[in-house]
């Protein structure tokens, strides 16, 4: 508490690297203990030899339908369906996550858009702001992805399918945090500069360009990496009640209807990754923006 | 904009409901699928641009209003009113399709029709998952906050990866815990407790940094401990912290045991029947599932905000509203 700066790499890296290696024991550990009776019951009692405790740990990290697969299992089947078939195989999981990501930046970009003319327009017109902002804040108490499946039935009925109702779900979800934060954003200027913009005699529309969206711009981009995540979850759960045959989130479905533990498990880590990685491009871009804005 | 601002003399609200109530009994009486050729005359098509006119100017002259508290509650109030309203008109006479957009009508039906379905299902999904799934996960964020408070090693590894999981779709570990624990409750409680964990682990810690310097060493002073410090200074001071938190997680937790539910669960639940009832194209009833779930979130927020004052009344953020 004595210090609030930001540690620096090397101060968080260690207990980093500390947490992780526990994670990685527990996992282990947890995977002998889940195991171990599928394990005998299974594979070491069948065989009718005697076993010790190493053969007995040693099963229950290479068993094909694991209750808790091994982390080097998980990573094999990563690495085996990333690397084994073509990039537009249905058995490589990057194909899956192409697809999932395709939806989520889709919907990603709609959404965006939609939530900054809708904030710009809530910004304007008083009326809008009584009328319509409480409504859209009250909107974030629903769970919205309860309304994932009956989007899908109409999108599907006007003759939608594919790409577009996940994308529209993805969309639903990513505009409300965006809307919210640029509400918060525009507003944000002092009110002695929006008077001096009125001195300068600016219009709206220039006092919106030169005053408004650039003091926005650091809200704007925390909101765009909350949205892009839960793009991500949209997207995901989206594929889900359409029957989808691609993206990860069918995977995950084809996985639990299988029983196929290890592709769950695959499938979760490369959403793990796809969430990372699109957070990551946001946060890249904003680095981007927000730099060449300070230099300015 | 202010100079918009009216004072007073809200006769024309009066005018504005009289003449709703009027133009909805009009409005309201042909039955659905009446014009026989599936056009509608321009008498009613004008009317319904009249309504639209007078909903867009009432709710106008309502947000221009100045002064009183509840006038930003009356303007949202009035445009969720006209916006149902025009939802009904446009459904019954335009004849749109059920599956498309059903009238609020026919799924105020659904929701009386059915609420013996709709009540088991609210047990099933909010009593048994969310609640126990939403408690043991805050809880224990909250428990795991307070313990490595104390430890800045590990918060420091800690930390990283907890913040880490928010870019992470936890909603997909849902097959994993159906396998584990079964189609019952207890799986969704699992995925709940999975997905409110860390947020509340987040804002424990960052509650417990916020107690000011000064007011430490005031405690320093007074030869206050580590446990009365933490019980009069800082867990005072991170409540907004903590329930801005629970807030968050009310909502993480619905969506997290209605998803779960998409992904096996016993023939109950409020995921289960919008996700069955939906295939099955039956969408009365996923809309009244839905505005459940809807209700519910909004009042688990609203009971929360309350909470809220009651217990943290002092902080500056709850007294400034």
């Amino acid at each position: 508490m004595t210090r609030r700066t930001a540690p620096t790499l090397r101060e968080q890296a260690l207990p980093v690297a500390v947490v992780l290696a526990a994670v990685l024991l527990l996992w282990y550990g947890g995977a002998v203990g889940l195991n171990a009776q599928g394990a005998i019951e299974r594979v070491l009692t069948p065989r009718g030899t005697a076993y010790g405790w190493q053969e007995l740990v040693a099963t229950t990290w290479a068993m094909e339908r694991p209750v808790l697969p091994a982390p080097h299992q998980v990573l094999a089947d990563l690495r085996e369906s990333l690397f084994d078939f073509p990039l537009d195989s249905p058995r490589n999981l990057l194909y899956h996550a192409a697809v999932t990501a395709q939806s989520t930046l889709l919907g990603f970009v709609l959404g965006t858009l939609l939530g900054v003319v809708l904030a710009a327009a809530i910004v304007h017109s008083r009326t809008l702001d009584r009328a319509l902002l409480p409504w859209i804040v009250a909107s974030q108490t629903v769970p919205v992805l309860a309304i994932a499946p009956i989007v899908l039935v109409i999108l599907g009925s006007l003759g939608f399918s594919g790409l577009a109702p996940k994308a529209a779900i993805a969309m639903y979800l990513c505009f409300f945090p965006v809307t919210v934060a640029m509400v918060q954003g525009l507003r944000a200027p002092q009110r002695i500069e929006t008077e001096l913009m009125h001195t300068y005699a600016a219009s709206r529309l220039q006092a919106f360009w030169l005053l408004r969206l650039p003091s926005a711009l650091p809200y704007l981009f925390p909101s765009l990496r909350v949205a892009i995540a839960a793009g991500v979850v949209g997207a995901m759960v989206a594929e889900l009640p359409t029957g989808a045959q691609a993206g990860l989130g069918a995977r995950l479905l084809t996985g639990s209807y299988y029983g196929n533990t290890v592709g769950i498990w695959s499938a979760l880590v490369m959403s793990a990754l796809l969430g990372l990685a699109l957070t990551g491009a946001v946060a890249a871009l904003e680095r981007l923006v927000l730099a060449r804005r300070n230099q300015a | 904009m202010s100079g918009q601002a009216t004072r007073g003399a809200p006769w024309w609200l009066a005018l504005a409901i009289a003449l709703t109530a009027a133009a909805g009994l009009c409005l309201l009486m042909p039955e659905p699928g009446s014009f026989d050729d599936g056009t509608v005359p321009w008498a009613w098509r004008l009317a319904l641009l009249a309504v639209l006119g007078l909903a867009g100017w009432s709710v106008q002259r309502v947000a221009a209003l100045d002064g009183r508290r509840w006038h930003g509650t009356a303007t949202a109030a009035l445009f969720g009113l006209w916006v149902l309203y025009v939802w009904q008109v446009g459904v019954t006479l335009f004849d749109v399709p059920r599956v498309l957009l059903p009238a609020p009508s026919w799924i105020a039906g659904m929701l009386v029709d059915r609420w013996d379905t709709l009540a088991a299902d609210f047990v099933q999904t909010v009593g048994k998952s969310v609640l126990i799934g939403w408690a043991l996960g805050s809880g224990l964020g909250f428990a795991v906050g307070v313990a490595i408070d104390r430890a800045p090693f590990l918060q420091r590894g800690l930390l990283p990866l907890a913040s880490l999981t928010s870019t992470v779709p936890l909603v997909a570990v849902a097959p994993i815990m159906v396998m584990w624990f079964g189609f019952e409750w207890p799986s969704k409680a699992a995925v709940v407790v999975l997905m409110t964990f860390f947020p509340m682990l987040i804002s424990t810690l960052a509650g417990l940094q916020a107690a000011g310097k000064l007011e430490l060493e005031l405690m320093h002073s007074y030869a206050a401990g580590y446990g009365r410090t933490l019980r009069d200074l800082r867990l005072p001071m991170a409540m907004p912290f903590i329930f801005s938190a629970l807030k968050v997680n009310a909502t993480l937790a619905l969506i997290g045991a209605i998803v779960a539910e998409f992904f096996g669960s016993p023939t109950v639940g409020l995921g289960f029947r919008i996700s069955t009832e939906a295939a099955r194209m039956n969408v009365g009833l996923v809309w009244a599932a839905i505005v459940v779930a809807a209700v519910t979130g909004s009042l688990a927020y609203a009971l929360l905000v309350q909470l809220e004052r009651k217990v943290a009344f002092w902080h500056p953020s709850v007294r400034s509203r």
